[in-house]
């Protein structure tokens, strides 16, 4: 197996730009994640071989900076705000709660891409915490039985209906 | 030179020295943990902290330099509960498995909480989640004894230039692994076992195989055999209190006998054949045969895999010969077997190494069952080696010499050096200069190929070539030599070396992952020394004049390079990918 994917050209020119400055790495991933909304692991190999870095150069600063994603976000990207306030009032327990449901770890999809999980710093809604946001949607008040309602209520509106996400790459 | 105080003593030192040597020249001694002498400092660990006049922060000794003037505290009450503290910290993370553990009383971790009296546990304990990675059967990865140290990541990045360890996520969270969530196995790691022998606790390790040693010498329809390489011998006893690069040849012949062995061979009769051969092959290269130069040694199985994967355009320059291990347990399985009359397939062949990759080599590719049966059926370290002798009840250090099973065993200098960087160079154009010119080098040291700089570059005149050689160890340091060959193979000029020797650990052989612990160019040169002395004091100096060798070819093998050395004696190459390769055994078995 090889694993050589070709890069976008809009992404290669960029990185053509960047590759032969020293320390630019980030900005490079950095244009990865705006351009695939994730690192991709194959394009990784790409950059691997570009750069003329080690594959593990690479992951040590995209698993060292919460800012990049490795895996596809799901459909539903669900952030378990971490805050001060929510994170007294049992952010854990949340967490902990949709891990159980949706059978993934933080910052991991579910199989069928219908949900991704993040944590998150405080999103600014401490009077009802604790919190979590679903795309552009807070939810506060959050207890177990209530994450899991919700939860289903996504999972009943896409029933049927295939998702539209691309399986995880590789 | 710096003047300093530590501890109230007037200390005087050179620019560019660390608190903590400084405070080593005045017989202090500085807890470290995560320090290695060999390595850079990472400062991971803290434990090393003095105080310094006038600052009200406290320095880590390992990397701060002295200054002129310092006067430094290294003890006092409050640095001790501060260290202890950092210590409690440390142990947190880490669980009480010392009984279980591979490093059990040879643990850095573990001295230093005794030295600290550490006798509670202070803080709630959280331990890492993350598997052990046995995946690639050569070392073991077990995060949870992990204390982030570091040095793995350094033997494998900066000294080895492999990239397979690395540190993933932060914080909390940080793991040492392979990128991509890949396992040992699928990674570029090429098994030399460096990270192995840098870790300060059981993190890291050889993939034990003891047992199946165990196993066969209890097995009555095994008829075991073992052989020894020339680089243990000058180590092992210093896990029995005996001095770095002290000769225990003859303690080791005595002790494979009592644990059982009904006969002891010598790897180093095994090199003899390797050179020979290799220098047969380079002859006939030279003057316009088959195959180009240079010509690269190929008996460290961590190179060749490291050649596979990064630098597989040099495939065509490699010697065909197998590591001598690998040609002398064919032997066993052939010649020897048909010589006694023993079944191969009731032969089992343990080798002893200072080798971590070899326990990959012995089923990498086919030609690793030459002999119709598995060559070598297991490879144990030194320090497996030194686990069994315990178990033995055996006292090392006193038993008394006794003589091996001569026929595969009885070598000449050339075969001994094999395990220093610059050896096997050394040996080959000691044959090499025989046979183009018919006769032996008068002087037989070849000091420009000797000792531990990283790279080696010689001249040397034989006959009427002038040949020009270099020699690399440690695989961070190869990538010159091949850059160079390919730079001049671009431009269609000379190829800048007649013969290259490289070898994946520092100071070779008697550097290996496998060898006993806390290794530093000091250990390497009183290994090294060692070895020296052995070849010094063999009857015969060149591996051609070996009688046994002689006789093996008349009766047996025929010309060096012909049909049966070719049949059982060589091997091929493939490129490999650097992630998710497979042994190409795993499609054939
Ligand atoms: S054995 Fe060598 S190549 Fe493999 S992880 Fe350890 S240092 Fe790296
Ligand atoms: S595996 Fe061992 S050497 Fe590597 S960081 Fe952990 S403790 Fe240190
Ligand atoms: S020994 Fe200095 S920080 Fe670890």
């Amino acid at each position: 197996m090889t694993f050589y994917t070709p890069i976008p050209d809009e992404l290669k020119e960029y990185i053509d730009k960047w590759k032969l400055k020293k320390g630019s790495l980030i900005m490079i991933l950095r244009s990865v994640q705006d351009y695939y909304g994730y690192v991709p692991k194959k394009i990784c190999f790409s950059l691997a071989k570009e750069l003329k870095a080690p594959l593990a150069r690479i992951y040590e600063v995209l698993t060292f900076y919460n800012y990049f994603k490795t895996e596809s976000p799901g459909k539903y990207k669900i952030a378990v705000c971490m805050g001060t306030a929510c994170y007294l009032k049992g952010a854990a327990a949340i967490i902990k709660a949709i891990e159980d449901k949706l059978d993934i770890k933080e910052s991991q999809a579910t199989k069928d891409g219908l949900f991704s999980l993040e944590n998150v710093r405080c999103i600014g809604c401490c009077g009802i915490a604790p919190n979590m946001r679903i795309n552009e949607k807070i939810y506060g008040k959050l207890n177990k039985e209530r994450v899991s309602e919700i939860l289903d209520e996504y999972i009943n509106l896409n029933a049927g209906v295939s998702s539209s996400q691309e399986p995880p790459i590789l | 030179m710096i003047n300093a105080i530590i501890n109230g003593i007037q200390i005087q030192v050179e620019q560019g020295t660390t608190i903590l040597d400084a405070a080593k020249k005045a017989n202090i001694k500085i807890p470290t943990l995560c320090k290695h002498p060999d390595l850079d400092p990472t400062a991971a660990c803290g434990i090393c902290i003095v105080k310094i006049k006038g600052s009200d922060k406290m320095a880590r000794s390992c990397c701060t330099e002295i200054e002129e003037g310092m006067d430094i505290t290294t003890h006092d009450a409050e640095i001790t509960a501060i260290r202890r503290t950092v210590l409690e910290l440390i142990l947190s993370n880490h669980p009480n498995a010392c009984l279980t553990c591979i490093r059990n009383q040879n643990c850095e971790l573990q001295s230093i909480a005794a030295e600290f009296g550490i006798a509670e546990e202070p803080f709630e304990k959280i331990l890492s989640e993350e598997k052990i990675d046995e995946s690639i059967k050569t070392i073991v990865l077990e995060p949870e004894k992990c204390i982030k140290c570091g040095r793995c990541v350094q033997a494998c990045q900066d000294m080895q230039n492999v990239w397979a360890l690395s540190f993933v996520n932060r914080g909390i969270k940080t793991k040492i692994a392979p990128a991509a969530e890949f396992k040992l196995a699928e990674s570029p790691c090429v098994s030399c076992g460096q990270c192995s022998a840098y870790c300060p606790v059981g993190s890291i390790y050889e993939y034990d195989e003891t047992s199946t040693v165990w196993n066969a010498l209890n097995d009555p329809s095994k008829y075991c055999v073992a052989q020894i390489a020339p680089a243990v011998r000058v180590a092992i006893g210093e896990s029995f209190g005996m001095e770095s690069g002290e000769l225990a040849t003859g303690k080791l012949y005595s002790l494979l006998k009592r644990m059982g062995f009904k006969a002891v061979f010598d790897t180093n009769f095994g090199a003899d054949v390797t050179i020979v051969e290799e220098a047969t092959e380079f002859v006939k290269r030279l003057r316009g045969g088959e195959g180009i130069l240079p010509l690269i040694s190929s008996c460290c199985p961590g190179w060749v895999d490291f050649m596979e994967k990064f630098h597989s355009d040099m495939i065509p320059n490699f010697s065909t010969c197998k590591s001598p291990h690998e040609i002398l347990a064919t032997l066993a399985k052939t010649y020897y077997a048909q010589k006694t009359n023993i079944p191969a397939s009731d032969i089992f062949m343990a080798s002893i190494m200072p080798c971590i990759a070899k326990k990959f080599e012995v089923h990498r590719s086919k030609e690793m069952y030459a002999s119709g049966n598995q060559d070598v059926d297991v490879s144990i370290t030194t320090r497996e080696l030194v686990k069994m002798i315990k178990q033995t009840g055996i006292d090392f250090a006193a038993l008394t010499d006794s003589e091996p099973d001569h026929i595969l065993a009885d070598y000449s200098g050339g075969g001994t050096i094999f395990g220093v960087t610059g050896g096997v160079m050394e040996a080959g154009l000691r044959t090499i200069n025989y046979l183009i010119t018919g006769k032996n080098l008068e002087k037989f040291d070849l000091k420009d190929v000797r000792g531990l700089k990283g790279v080696k570059e010689a001249d040397i005149r034989i006959g009427e070539h002038d040949l020009k050689v270099a020699v690399a160890h440690g695989l961070g340091n190869v990538e010159y030599l091949m850059n160079k060959i390919r730079a001049a193979r671009e431009t269609g000029q000379n190829p800048p070396y007649h013969f290259i020797e490289a070898m994946a650990c520092p100071g070779g052989c008697i550097g290996g992952g496998g060898q006993p612990r806390n290794v530093n160019d000091a250990v390497r040169n009183l290994r090294i020394n060692g070895l020296y002395a052995d070849d010094k004091n063999c009857k015969h100096r060149n591996c051609h004049d070996n009688p046994q060798i002689k006789q093996l070819y008349k009766e047996f093998l025929g010309e060096p390079g012909g049909t049966k050395s070719q049949e059982l004696l060589h091997l091929y190459y493939r490129k490999r990918e650097e992630y998710k390769s497979y042994r190409e055994t795993d499609f054939l078995f």
